[in-house]
């Protein structure tokens, strides 16, 4: 019992923080190195509203979530811009911009206990005799309206079909009108505010801490290849898949195997299907 | 005259002779203009050691090569064979280890613990790599960026290989000379070997895997061996790299698979000029000491260099090398359109 709801949990953490990535890559063909980085610089931009100049919860989550969408939206429009197509120059580029956000919150000192983000509720229920905080209720419950609105996003409003559309044919979009560049630019700064939103919901169970800008990149990485790169409700099975797996892992060997897991997802799938589960690209395009 | 009806036209000098490599001299000076830059090269790094002061920047030189024969390394695979590889810590890490396991647990002298670990290190990280072989571009990345992450992660789990505390009491090399020499020499051969193998039947098979695999592919030749042939090569320089950095600090533990040994090569290849393989090291040659100078603001270096990276990718991605072969190779001129 308490594997199926702490498995469920987990699950839609990972899928929380992999839809930004999944949705960069998907749009742009950009792989957004720099995602896990976006996701602690938001929480502690988060934490610097709330904690230091003691705003609104609100008002706080909802200013921090627009400064890292400007932020993934500079990042595009500056640099990213400039090398896109190019494969290696992009991977480079936004492995490095990641490395510099890390490595100066790291050099700036941001670790210990004081940084941590405020609950939205605080205490517990019991679900039969297991006992669950209401936060990780209300990531749950986030994380199914987050999928919900993207799903209704994208399929009803214009940007949203705009962005799909590139997904599916960039030529063909930019033929019917659609700007690419632009709409990359709309992706980006989304994709952003998706991993924001994961660090302000998910980062108040623990301390903020730099290095989990690593493993929330090679979680959300793993999650987008196990679901195939670029498809989203694959991503979300996927994250089901990698939540339950992990869970079961940390019950009967110890939680320091999380990451093994992840990763062995990963070479896994590259091997047997690299397209993943459900992967749009042909085979052929991936892999020889 | 306005901007708009001039371009700058380039032409390559008379000793140049259709192709890149096929030279056509006629005399000694055009002969020694043509070695100069290479004399140069192996004239300076030898001359190194001997016109370092002190005790801590000859170790440095040492650094610097380590670092270059990774950048050499990274760019092999990423601009001859197509793979790039963003996981140098990863051979760094392999090649240390079994060095310092070869001479603390076997008592191996560090001359012979040295070779060995480069060569069964290269063999290990060429099968631990080969299900990845047939991944390209971003997918390659992404697992051979994880490969360090987790073996440091696995090593922290099972405790094994001392665990976090690393290896204890590896021996250094005999006298600072044998150090800094053998280094240079290695690097230099490597350098020179790796040029030489582009241009070989061989290399030519690398650079087709990168331009066109399906084309190699259908010339009949497995594109998965020659591209486990390359990853062996370039792993091997990185775990000879591995290997005498655990000799130097007499120590080997899990900082090896640092990150470091992955971002700072890249920037230097990056720095110096890709697809070049003589870039690299000049990269690591500006870059290392540069990083030496900044230890003292720590971690703020690596923000350094990705930010240098950051500027070199996008707005000079050609890098030193190129521009200084261009300027040195090619009379430039304005010319009216």
């Amino acid at each position: 019992m308490d594997i199926l709801i702490y498995g469920i949990i987990n699950s839609v953490m990972l899928a929380l923080m992999a839809l930004g990535f999944a949705l960069v890559y998907g749009t742009s063909r950009i792989p957004n190195f720099a995602h896990g980085a976006i996701y602690v610089l938001c929480g502690f931009v988060a934490w610097f509203f709330v904690r230091s100049l003691e705003l609104n919860y609100l008002l706080s989550v909802i200013l921090s979530l627009l400064l890292i969408g400007l932020l993934g939206a500079l990042i595009y429009r500056f640099v990213l811009i400039r090398v896109r197509g190019m494969n290696i120059s992009e991977i480079i580029a936004s492995y490095a911009i990641g490395l510099a956000i890390i490595e100066t919150l790291r050099w700036g000192g941001f670790k210990g206990t004081t940084y941590t983000l405020p609950v939205i509720i605080e205490g517990g229920v019991m679900i039969g005799d297991i006992p669950v905080d209401y936060q990780r209720i209300f990531v749950v419950i986030l994380g199914v309206a987050v999928v919900a609105f993207l799903w209704l996003f994208t399929h009803y409003t214009r940007i949203g079909l705009a962005l799909r559309g590139m997904a599916q044919d960039e030529r063909a979009a930019l033929m019917l009108g659609i700007d690419s560049d632009t709409m990359a630019v709309v992706a980006m700064a989304f994709g952003c505010m998706l991993a924001g939103f994961a660090a302000i919901v998910i980062l108040p169970l623990g301390n903020i801490v730099v290095e989990k800008g690593y493993d929330v990149l090679i979680q959300a990485i793993a999650v987008c290849i196990v679901g195939g790169l670029g498809s989203w409700m694959g991503a979300v099975l996927a994250a089901f898949i990698i939540g339950f797996a992990q869970i079961l892992t940390t019950v009967y060997l110890g939680p320091q195997f999380q990451m093994v897991v992840a990763f062995l997802a990963i070479i896994l799938t590259l091997i047997l299907r690299p397209s993943g589960l459900f992967g749009q690209q042909k085979e052929l395009e991936e892999r020889v | 005259m306005n901007m708009e009806n001039r371009r700058k036209e380039r032409i390559d000098r008379g000793i140049k002779v259709r192709s890149d490599g096929l030279y056509a001299l006629m005399g000694w000076q055009e002969l020694c203009y043509l070695t100069l830059p290479r004399f140069v090269l192996i004239a300076g790094l030898l001359a190194l050691p001997l016109i370092m002061p002190g005790m801590y920047w000859p170790r440095v030189i040492t650094i610097v090569c380590i670092y270059a024969l990774l950048a050499l390394s990274f760019d092999f695979l990423a601009h001859f064979v197509g793979l790039v590889s963003l996981g140098g810590a990863f051979f760094i890490g392999t090649g240390g280890y079994l060095a310092a396991i070869l001479n603390t647990s076997f008592g191996m002298h560090p001359m012979l613990a040295i070779p060995i670990a480069t060569f069964a290190g290269a063999i290990i990280c060429t099968i631990l790599l080969l299900p990845c072989l047939p991944l390209r571009g971003v997918y390659f990345a992404i697992v051979t960026l994880m490969y360090p992450l987790v073996l440091a992660r696995i090593i922290e789990a099972l405790d094994i290989f001392g665990g976090t505390d690393g290896i204890l009491g590896v021996d250094s090399f005999p006298n600072a000379w044998l150090e800094q020499y053998f280094v240079i020499i290695v690097l230099l051969l490597f350098v020179f070997g790796a040029r030489r193998l582009v241009n070989q039947d061989i290399g030519l098979v690398f650079r087709a895997v990168k331009d066109n695999d399906q084309a190699v592919r259908a010339s009949g030749m497995n594109v998965n061996t020659y591209k486990a042939a390359a990853v062996f090569i370039a792993s091997a320089m990185g775990c000879f790299g591995g290997a005498c950095l655990v000799h130097i600090y007499m120590w080997g533990g899990i900082s090896l698979f640092a990150l470091d040994f992955s971002i700072l090569p890249i920037a230097a290849t990056v720095i110096g000029g890709a697809g070049t393989l003589v870039g690299p090291v000049l990269g690591c040659l500006i870059l290392v000491p540069i990083s030496e100078l900044l230890r003292e603001f720590g971690t703020l270096r690596i923000v350094f260099y990705s930010l240098i990276l950051v500027g070199f990718v996008v707005f000079r991605s050609e890098g030193i090398m190129v521009y200084g072969e261009q300027k040195y190779h090619q009379f430039e001129r304005w010319v009216k359109v």
